[in-house]
């Protein structure tokens, strides 16, 4: 089966319109704690369209990255020459994200919930994992203290759980008000960026629901995805195709590209 | 003024002894790779590995039995993948049981910071509504003494030894680090005995002309050690750049425990010294890692006589 999706502006993957989806949601955003691949590729995207001022956050320590090359982790040297500033991790995780300053954080996991909730740390149990998975890194700190947190993740069924194998990461925990409550400063995850549909939590229930399906989807494509029947809102809407200008960014950017804004070559 | 200078082979020999905890930083830049191989090389064992991210370095010492604990925060091949050997020791034990504590990155800093600073604590937040607290009693919840509010603590960590490489320091271990910081100031100060491995050794003049990039004072360094690319397939901001495609290769052959065994026969017990490993990856790769220039501003300290 090819993923190659005809539209107006030229084809396009799942993956791409993926990379745009998010870029569109940082309109207007200040700071954006970002992480490798994808997300890195939205970020960027981002402050060549809908952005300009976006300023991205490393965990690695580094404040308004300006990457020459697109960068191979989040450590990366790229990152660090001709940064704003470059602080050690304390100072990042201290006076950056838990001083508040992290207007979005984009996360991703093996595993979610419908409360946003996610699980990088095993598949199985703990102390007899079947795959060990990386763990918490920064995401679990993160998730709390960033202001809004945005989740990217490939839609599959062993990825969208009804109940997650651990809980590495909060989100809404068990829906309502649970994470303020338990003191959580953050408002947790507001949108999930997946390869079919875009999900968002707006309900007083804090629970995923289906908001906007990519073109030549259909809700049962969705559901077959998932592992519970996720909530359908009543304005759902089709994700516009990727534009012409979007396109073209995504490609230059993803074929190792720099940062250089559309305008200032 | 005490020259430490030692070679990496008297650095291991001396600071690093069976049954010891042992920091090797560097957070995804300046991994000590150098120091690790010595420590294969010496076949030690039952070492508590320190890191917040054990990177491919941690998976090349596991495999060669020197570990019998990993203390964590971020379980991957940066960039790449899994680190396929410390997966593994921990699903399958394979090549021996590995036991693991495991925090957060702001956890593990948090730890670091506390040793430093003689605090039997620290706090964060961190882990409200986790599982990671169920899994690692270390990690705790406890009232503000001022109020009402619920924050996580960690308690103090201060290894045995740090290993910590950086760009460049002077005899006295005096050490100008610029680039990812990540946590090498805290573990160092956090650590009973430091290491301090460089790609230059220069004069003390050239670091009292740039004291704010003194990063870790001499006063806490026991051994001084020059080692060229030391931290390759790593990276040194300004110096070399990562060897991604050894990550790449390193994803490849580390799915297979025999070549696994071949590597480290071939890349770390055949070989001397880190020297002798530079050679064989020649000077092609060495033109490949090879950066180019950035220089900072020049900056005016003053002379106030």
């Amino acid at each position: 089966m090819t993923d190659l999706h005809p539209s107006h502006s030229g084809a396009y993957t799942s993956a791409e319109l993926m990379v745009v989806a998010a870029a569109r949601a940082l309109a207007g955003v200040r700071t954006v704690f970002v992480g490798v691949g994808q997300p890195n590729l939205a970020c960027n995207l981002a402050r060549y369209t809908v952005a300009p001022g976006l300023e991205l956050i490393y965990e690695s320590g580094v404040y308004g990255a300006r990457p020459a090359r697109q960068p191979l982790s989040i450590g990366d040297p790229t990152l660090v020459t001709g940064a704003t500033s470059v602080v050690s991790m304390a100072d990042l995780f201290g006076l950056y994200l838990q001083g508040g300053l992290v207007d979005v954080a984009l996360l991703g996991g093996a595993q979610i919930d419908r409360y946003g909730n996610l699980n990088t740390t095993v598949i199985g149990t703990y102390t007899d994992p079947k795959v060990r998975l990386p763990g918490s890194g920064g995401a679990c700190e993160i998730a709390i203290n960033a202001s809004r947190i945005y989740i990217i993740m490939h839609l599959k069924k062993r990825a969208f759980v009804e109940k997650l194998d651990f809980l590495t990461s909060p989100g809404h925990l068990h829906g309502g008000t649970t994470a303020q409550q338990l003191g959580i400063p953050g408002k947790g995850p507001q949108l999930v960026i997946t390869d079919k549909a875009l999900f968002d939590f707006a309900n007083a229930e804090r629970e995923m629901q289906l908001v906007s399906l990519y073109p030549g989807l259909t809700i049962e494509a969705i559901l077959a995805e998932m592992g519970w029947k996720v909530r359908v809102a009543q304005s759902l809407t089709e994700t516009p195709a990727p534009t012409v200008d979007e396109l073209a960014i995504v490609r230059r950017l993803s074929s190792g590209g720099t940062s250089q804004r559309v305008g200032e070559a | 003024m005490v020259d430490k200078r030692l070679s990496l082979k008297e650095a291991i020999a001396e600071y690093v002894q069976d049954d010891l905890s042992v920091a090797i930083e560097g957070f995804t830049a300046f991994i000590c790779f150098a120091a690790g191989h010595e420590i294969i090389r010496q076949r030690r064992r039952n070492l508590t590995l320190i890191r917040m991210t054990p990177d491919v370095i941690y998976d090349q010492m596991v495999a060669a039995g020197v570990a019998r604990t990993l203390v964590f925060s971020y379980l991957g091949n940066p960039g790449v993948g899994p680190l396929h050997c410390l997966r593994r020791a921990i699903e399958k034990g394979i090549p021996r049981p590995l036991e693991i504590e495991e925090y957060s990155h702001y956890g593990m800093v948090g730890r670091y910071f506390a040793g430093a600073s003689h605090l039997p604590f620290f706090p964060l937040r961190s882990y409200l509504g986790s599982e990671m607290p169920r899994v690692n009693e270390q990690i705790k919840m406890v009232q503000s003494p001022y109020g009402d509010d619920v924050v996580a603590v960690v308690p103090p960590l201060n290894p045995d030894v740090a290993i910590i490489h950086a760009q460049r320091a002077d005899r006295q271990g005096n050490t100008h680090l610029w680039g990812l910081l990540g946590a090498q100031k805290e573990v160092a100060f956090a650590s009973r005995k430091v290491i301090v491995v460089v790609e230059e050794i220069v004069d003390e003049s050239i670091i009292r002309s740039d004291p704010n990039r003194t990063l870790i004072p001499g006063l806490i360094v026991d051994a001084v050690v020059q080692v060229p690319y030391g931290a390759h397939p790593s990276y040194v901001q300004g110096y070399y750049d990562r060897d991604n495609a050894f990550y790449l290769q390193w994803d490849e052959l580390s799915r297979d425990p025999e070549r696994v065994g071949a590597w480290l026969d071939e890349w770390v017990y055949g070989l001397a010294d880190h020297a002798a490993y530079m050679c064989k990856l020649g000077a092609e790769t060495v033109g490949r890692i090879r950066p180019g220039a950035a220089p900072a501003a020049r900056i005016e300290y003053g002379a106030y006589r």
